[in-house]
């Protein structure tokens, strides 16, 4: 027999839920919640750009906790572009990392947010042949995320709406390459979810089993717009559609990606992500933050 | 390509390879979540995801005027360690909220509620 519920001893809940809420690990879009998750991999295959040139890349990105409430991430990919009338080309991208601190969590309101530091590397990639940087830059991000459970009850088909978003900046440490200039940048994306499993569980149950039951339809956006060196007219960005099975342990995604204007390119492209969650498969080793190993 | 599909392969090994635990959610309950059912149930229940700590799992339910209509005897069934079941009072026509929360043996909390009708159906 438990303890009247009053009297139960509480937990506070953390890692990719708030409330009620579960948020997904989103593809475009970085997430607002630190955590231990692993993208194993993720394959994209880009829209062809203005001159007609393709990329496909294989990224893995790694998460990890530091503190409950830090962590780090590191990522790199493998990457082959086609250029019109040349041959292809492959190798790494530019290594990328991440410093993350969870800003707050809000149960009831089911709502996240999150700063951190994004450090995209010099020379850590093939320069010339794959155009990878050879400027390290500096992207001070925020990340939120809100959930639209706390609706009135009279709106119950809303409620399983969710929004994250992204808003930061690129401030590159070089103002130029090979004579091109390296702009400062505002980056700024949301993803815009209606989640299944939430209706399911918290609004009405509506007969969905899995895979179904697991599903979390999305769309989701970004944009990068120079705020120097360059017109701001070079806007560039994408809208990718797509869909989330989020399980147990793991998730699988996939996006199609098409181009917000002619700058970014034309025609279409997909992205697919294999996902894991490391705080679920290791809840006793490596799925604990660092700081919880001892 | 072959690269890939060797990662996909070796992620489902690694994934394969450990034991079934992680946050434990609501997969369904009866009665089911936003339902009208005609009468009043005797017992509300729960199935979740994973198995549950007993210690740090409950529920209550509540009327429209917040009063608890439960009778406090939440329990894990024995068995059926992923289930949470609570008694309730005779029920009249009304709107009752389901508050549960609950910690999977992992120790990931989870919580969450929603409502279901009497004598509306």
């Amino acid at each position: 027999m438990l303890r009247p519920p009053p009297f139960c001893p509480r937990i506070p809940p953390r890692w990719r839920t708030a409330g009620q809420r579960f948020f997904p690990a989103t593809i475009l879009t970085d997430d607002p919640f630190v955590a231990d998750e692993m993208s194993i991999p993720q394959v994209t295959v880009t829209p062809p750009t203005p001159d007609g040139s393709r990329e496909t890349d294989v990224e893995i990105d790694l998460s990890k906790h530091i503190t409950p409430d830090t962590d780090v991430i590191i990522g790199d990919s493998w990457q082959r572009l086609k250029p019109t009338g040349l041959p292809a080309v492959t190798g790494l991208g530019a290594l990328h990392t991440a410093a993350q601190y969870q800003l707050f969590v809000n149960g009831p309101h089911e709502a996240l947010g999150l700063v951190g530091l994004n450090v995209t590397w010099a020379h850590t990639g093939r320069v010339q042949a794959l155009g990878a940087p050879d400027f390290t830059t500096l992207s001070p991000t925020f990340d939120f995320g809100k959930g639209l459970g706390d609706l009135p009850r009279s709106l119950p088909y809303l409620r399983p709406f969710a929004i994250t978003g992204n808003l930061g900046f690129d401030f590159p440490t070089k103002v130029e390459s090979a004579g091109v200039p390296n702009p400062n940048s505002f980056n700024y994306g949301f993803a815009f979810e209606y989640s299944f499993p939430y209706l399911q569980c918290c609004v009405k149950d509506i007969g969905l089993r899995e895979p179904f039951s697991r599903l979390i339809p999305l769309v989701e956006v970004a944009f990068t717009t120079p705020i120097n060196r360059v017109p701001a007219t070079q806007t560039i960005g994408t809208i990718q559609p797509g869909v989330i099975w989020a399980g147990q342990y793991f998730q699988i995604g996939a996006e199609a990606i098409l181009p917000a204007n002619h700058v970014t390119g034309h025609g279409y492209g997909c992205v697919v992500q294999f996902h894991i969650y490391l705080d679920d498969l290791f809840p006793h080793s490596i799925g604990r933050p660092i700081s919880e190993w001892w | 390509m072959r690269g890939i599909t060797m990662m996909l392969v070796a992620g489902g090994v690694v994934i394969g390879s450990f034991p079934a635990q992680a946050h434990a959610f609501l997969d369904h309950a009866s009665p089911a979540v936003g339902s009208s059912v005609l009468a009043g149930p005797p017992l509300l229940t729960l199935w979740f995801t994973q198995d549950l700590e007993p210690a740090f799992s409950g529920v209550t339910v509540t009327n429209e005027a917040g009063q608890r209509v439960d009778l406090g005897n939440a329990q894990i069934p024995q068995g059926s360690p992923a289930e949470l079941q609570i008694g309730l009072k005779p029920l009249p026509p009304g709107t009752y909220l389901v508050s549960w929360h609950v910690v999977s043996v992992d120790t990931h909390p989870t919580e969450g509620t929603f409502t279901f009708e009497v004598g509306r159906g």
